[in-house]
């Protein structure tokens, strides 16, 4: 019975295997309960000069949207700024903002420095609508389908890895009106 | 004089240890008018897991999300909503992570029974381990070259 002895090895190295594997994940990203399923309601007034508004029926109109929720006060939204431009200068998804609890001035005076990549921004200053998103901080992005089903949500800000990993397979999925 | 020491002391500490309870919950202005309503949404937030600061509950949180939530949490007692019904409308929008205490199905069945079985194999092991120590057939007989080495070391020198 000479493998008996063997046994507290191998329960060592499957915990530190599992603990290593752990030390990896990232707590703070909460799988997204609303992948798959139909965007929420969106029916938010529009940014000063920036008519019109949201509403969800434009989300079904079968051309994919990303849905990006920003503020003027968030300073990881700044870093994620260029990707977000980017997008936009390629023309290669219809981008929409969701301004969170932010004032008007400082949202539009963003827009104004930093470039404006949305066709249409939203304005939740109650946060009631991105909590209707499941959302729980800013920034975070939403890839919908034609359908205007969710296919991918994003925590945090873009990076440009992020962009090459993440967003533009899920961009390229939601045009052909596959999963990603 | 030393009962007397312990009659002030001890109402004392317990006195310093007042003010931590009672600030350990985030505090409402608008709250429910029917304080068993009221009761019962305080109830929800205990076990409604905030997204911002994880492992606090929405009750005890102090960011703004959690302030909204209980918001929502209020709203949803007030419109008339079962317990399980404000639950789920969370759930809906952030999934069962919201919930501190998570529902039992296959996927948490190694979270729920985990515990119990790591208990039991370690009693299973303890409890053979005890038993085989005890056991007074652990040491094989002796050889006769042993018990004749045994005679010779106790015969009279």
């Amino acid at each position: 019975m000479r493998w008996r002895s063997f046994i507290p090895l191998a329960l060592f190295a499957a915990l530190a295997v599992a603990l290593f594997v752990g030390l990896d994940l990232n707590p703070r990203i909460i799988p997204s309960a609303l992948i798959g399923k139909p965007a929420p309601a969106l029916d938010l007034p529009p940014l000063p000069g920036k008519e019109p508004g949201l509403v969800a029926a434009r989300l079904r109109d079968g051309e994919p949207t990303l849905v990006n929720v920003w503020a003027s006060w968030c300073g990881p939204c700044r870093i994620e700024h260029p990707q977000l431009m980017a997008l936009a200068e390629d023309e290669i998804i219809r981008m929409i903002g969701i301004n969170y609890k932010d004032r008007q001035a400082n949202a539009l005076r963003f827009l104004a420095q930093l470039g404006d990549p949305y066709e249409a921004v939203g304005v939740d200053a109650t946060g009631r609508t991105s909590i209707d998103w499941g959302v729980y901080g800013v920034p975070e992005t939403f890839i919908l389908d034609g359908a205007g089903r969710i296919l991918l949500k994003h925590v945090g800000p873009i990076r440009e890895e992020d962009l090459e990993e993440k967003i533009l397979p899920a961009i390229a999925a939601a045009k052909r009106g596959t999963e990603p | 004089m030393r009962t007397m020491k312990r009659g002030f002391f001890l109402p004392l500490l317990l006195a310093l240890f007042l003010p931590l309870q009672a600030m350990a919950i985030a505090f409402d202005v608008e709250q429910l008018a029917d304080p068993a309503e009221e009761a019962r949404a305080r109830d929800l937030m205990r076990e409604l897991r905030c997204l911002v600061c994880q492992n606090q509950s929405i009750e005890d949180s102090n960011a703004t999300l959690a302030k909204d939530l209980r918001k929502i949490v209020r709203q949803r007692i007030e419109a008339g909503d079962s317990d399980a019904q404000v639950r789920q409308f969370l759930v809906d929008r952030y999934g069962e992570w919201v919930l501190m205490r998570p529902p039992f199905k296959p996927a948490t069945l190694a979270l729920w029974l985990g515990p119990v079985l790591l208990l039991a194999i370690g009693g299973v092991t303890l409890w053979f381990g005890i038993r085989r120590r005890k056991d007074p057939q652990q040491a094989p007989p002796l050889s006769a070259e042993e018990e004749a080495r045994i005679a010779a070391l106790n015969r009279d020198p």
